[in-house]
């Protein structure tokens, strides 16, 4: 059964349009005390705001399904509202108050206008409620969902900053990493890498691992993976920046690494690789 | 019948896949080069697979075992110029081709021959006596 209610609601808030709007802002302030970063008049802005856009929707649909076309205006403000909380570190259900604390100020009105009769009023309260229930996931999710955003938008960003590839000589570059290595970064320095070998013809490719914080089996296996794929290519790689620690932890878990050439610093792993180029550095002898 | 070409040059073989290999062609070519790697004396082999840009691991088994099979018949083989795509993805498959001798292009995968020839313990690098 649908309950079509919803015309003396929109008739009641209408009428004391700015006795409710008084109401909510009150309601809003009790529940969300701590959270002043919104300043009172920018506030209001919103209220208002919504409350117009709210009794435009209510009067052109009447109905309670909020995906409505009529109800499209006031969705997309919500939506702007929660995620511009969302950025300003809103907990969500401080979002959600914004559009629920506007139930006391319509029950009460409805109460006092409608007051005797039993059936109408306990109609009009569901339907609002299940309007304003339905706004109301409506911001959650959206806040949800742009929390989420800024979160995959960091990661990438992560992953793009912290895998650089150097080129230290002609033939010779190198792959400093830092922070912890998992599939999915192995994947993006392993792309990082061949692609810089294919670009700069280099034959040798130190990859420098000073920067990582722990080396365990798995790490190790991404390690292989890189160094195999580098072979492929036609590239031999040496790993550097082996920690005193890390050797051995390497060691304790029986990773294998024999099939690499390791050197305790970059340094030490440059000069192999000059040596290996027939390159040759050195100070000039003085007379 | 479909084939893929095997020039000669020199005392090398060179094989330069440009078409999408399938396991046919794989087979084919599996025997013609072990043929002319006899017939031709050859001293060493490379194999461009600059073009290639699928493979799975019948193909990556198949390079592997081309491989073996001229060192076999005392001819080193070099895979040159394969693309990072497909080097990830032989090493996700779990092929990493041990003992194939691999290298940028064609320049750098002739001088490792030749270094290797020269040096004969095989053990020559691309850019060794530069």
């Amino acid at each position: 059964m649908v309950i079509r209610g919803g015309k003396r609601l929109t008739e009641i808030v209408r009428k004391h349009q700015s006795g409710i709007l008084q109401d909510w802002i009150k309601e809003q302030f009790a529940a969300v005390k701590a959270a002043d970063r919104i300043s009172e008049a920018d506030r209001r802005a919103d209220c208002e705001r919504f409350l117009s856009l709210f009794m435009t929707a209510l009067q052109a649909s009447g109905d309670e399904d909020i995906t409505a076309a009529p109800w499209a205006e006031t969705r997309d403000m919500l939506a702007d509202l929660s995620r511009s909380r969302a950025m300003a570190g809103y907990k969500p259900s401080e979002t959600a108050v914004f559009v629920l604390a506007l139930k006391r100020p319509l029950f009460d009105r409805l109460r006092g206008e409608i007051g005797g009769d039993a059936e109408t009023l306990a109609n009009e309260v569901w339907h609002t409620t299940v309007v304003l229930d339905g706004l109301a996931l409506l911001t959650t999710e959206i806040f949800q969902k742009s929390r989420e955003e800024v979160i995959l938008r960091q990661q990438q960003d992560m992953l793009e900053l912290s895998t650089p590839v150097v080129q230290l000589w002609e033939g010779i570059l190198a792959l400093p990493l830092i922070g912890t290595l998992d599939s999915n970064r192995t994947q993006v320095v392993m792309e990082n890498l061949l692609q810089r070998i294919v670009d700069t013809g280099a034959s040798i490719a130190i990859i420098d691992i000073t920067g990582v914080a722990t080396v365990d089996t798995l790490v190790a296996q991404h390690l292989m993976k890189t160094v195999a794929a580098a072979r492929l290519m036609g590239a031999d790689c040496i790993i550097s920046g082996i920690r005193p620690q890390i050797a051995q932890t390497i060691v304790h878990l029986g990773v294998e690494l024999n099939t690499v050439v390791t050197k305790a610093t970059l340094a030490d792993a440059f000069t192999v690789a000059l040596q290996r180029t027939g390159a040759s550095i050195g100070r000039p002898a003085k007379a | 019948m479909e084939r893929i070409p095997i020039l000669k040059m020199n005392e090398f073989l060179l094989v330069s896949i440009q078409v999408d290999m399938h396991d046919r062609l794989a087979m084919t070519l599996q025997d013609d080069l072990t043929e002319r790697i006899v017939r031709d004396r050859a001293r060493g082999v490379l194999i461009d697979i600059s073009s290639l840009e699928i493979v799975d691991s019948f193909i990556g088994r198949m390079i592997g075992n081309i491989a073996a099979m001229s060192r076999v018949l005392d001819a080193e083989t070099v895979v040159v110029g394969m693309r990072p795509a497909v080097a990830i993805t032989l090493v996700e498959l779990g092929l990493s081709l041990p003992g194939v001798r691999t290298s940028l292009n064609v320049d750098k995968g002739m001088e490792l021959l030749r270094a290797s020839l020269a040096g004969g313990n095989g053990n020559g690098h691309p850019d060794a006596g530069r």
